[in-house]
């Protein structure tokens, strides 16, 4: 039963730390904008979220076939394999072989953290759906 | 902690900026300077970036700080004017003025400035998500 409740919080945590991951990637990508030789990452957050979850839907819950088994628990915190995380292609070349590009980082740092605080917003109104439940008001 | 780390990570990189525009303001104020007594002029000096890893997770390259590696000086020789009246001229009258090229320096110093900004926008949207975040499930 408690299950139902925690399980779209348990996916909202998850994508809430991928999240914060990422930013900070896109922040080491600004900060490296000048460094001779520095290669642009970057995380392919459907599927560094797919890895995450276990490729699970939300709010549904695992199969439980022994006593022992917990049930619904969705993916480590903050698991994150390293296959989602990527290389990003240079728009222009450069001499120092850096491939940062600054527009495109700046774009994807806007977007991270609007993503970010509409995650923080859909964990808000989780938490106040569940306490309206549990008040029962 | 994710987002934490990126104070360190903008930081350095702000840090290492503005020591870059430190390097470039001694250049600008030395533009001018002659040759003196050993015939060396000032030489331009420029500073090398390098990648530091700084996660708290070794080798994580999600948390990629910048650091200043090494500080070179430009070795071409500066600008010789003839000009025998001058109190710093050699034997020949030729008077030995510092190698600084005050375009490039200008050119250093928005390219400084303008990445010095873009970090401590990225650290300013960092601290407002963080302090969002502190603020979770109480809204």
């Amino acid at each position: 039963m408690l299950n139902r409740l925690s399980d779209t919080l348990d996916f909202q945590a998850q994508a809430l730390s991928l999240r914060s991951e990422r930013q900070r990637l896109i922040a080491s990508n600004i900060a490296n904008a000048d460094t001779p030789g520095y290669v642009a990452r970057d995380l392919d957050f459907a599927q560094a979220l797919r890895q995450a979850t276990g490729n699970l839907q939300p709010a549904r819950a695992l199969q439980v076939s022994q006593a022992g088994h917990l049930g619904g628990a969705i993916g480590v915190g903050g698991a994150r394999g390293d296959g989602s995380l990527t290389y990003a292609t240079s728009a222009q070349t450069n001499l120092d072989r850096n491939t940062v590009d600054m527009d495109r980082e700046r774009a994807s740092f806007a977007d991270n953290s609007v993503k970010y605080e509409a995650t923080l917003r859909f964990i808000n109104g989780n938490v106040r759906t569940v306490l309206s439940a549990i008040t029962g008001q | 902690m994710g987002m934490m780390s990126i104070f360190n990570v903008s930081g350095s990189a702000a840090s290492a900026q503005s020591q870059r525009l430190n390097v470039v303001a001694s250049n600008l104020a030395n533009a001018d300077t002659v040759a003196g007594p050993d015939g060396q002029a000032f030489k331009a000096r420029q500073v090398t970036f390098q990648t530091q890893l700084m996660g708290e997770i070794a080798n994580d390259p999600t948390a990629a700080g910048v650091r200043v590696s090494n500080v070179s000086e430009d070795q071409t020789p500066g600008r010789r004017v003839h000009d025998p009246k001058h109190p710093g001229a050699d034997v020949d009258g030729y008077v030995t003025y510092s190698n600084v090229n005050a375009v490039e320096e200008m050119v250093n110093m928005i390219s400084a400035s303008r990445s010095y900004q873009n970090n401590i926008e990225v650290m300013n949207t960092a601290k407002s998500l963080l302090l969002k975040t502190l603020q979770m499930g109480q809204g």
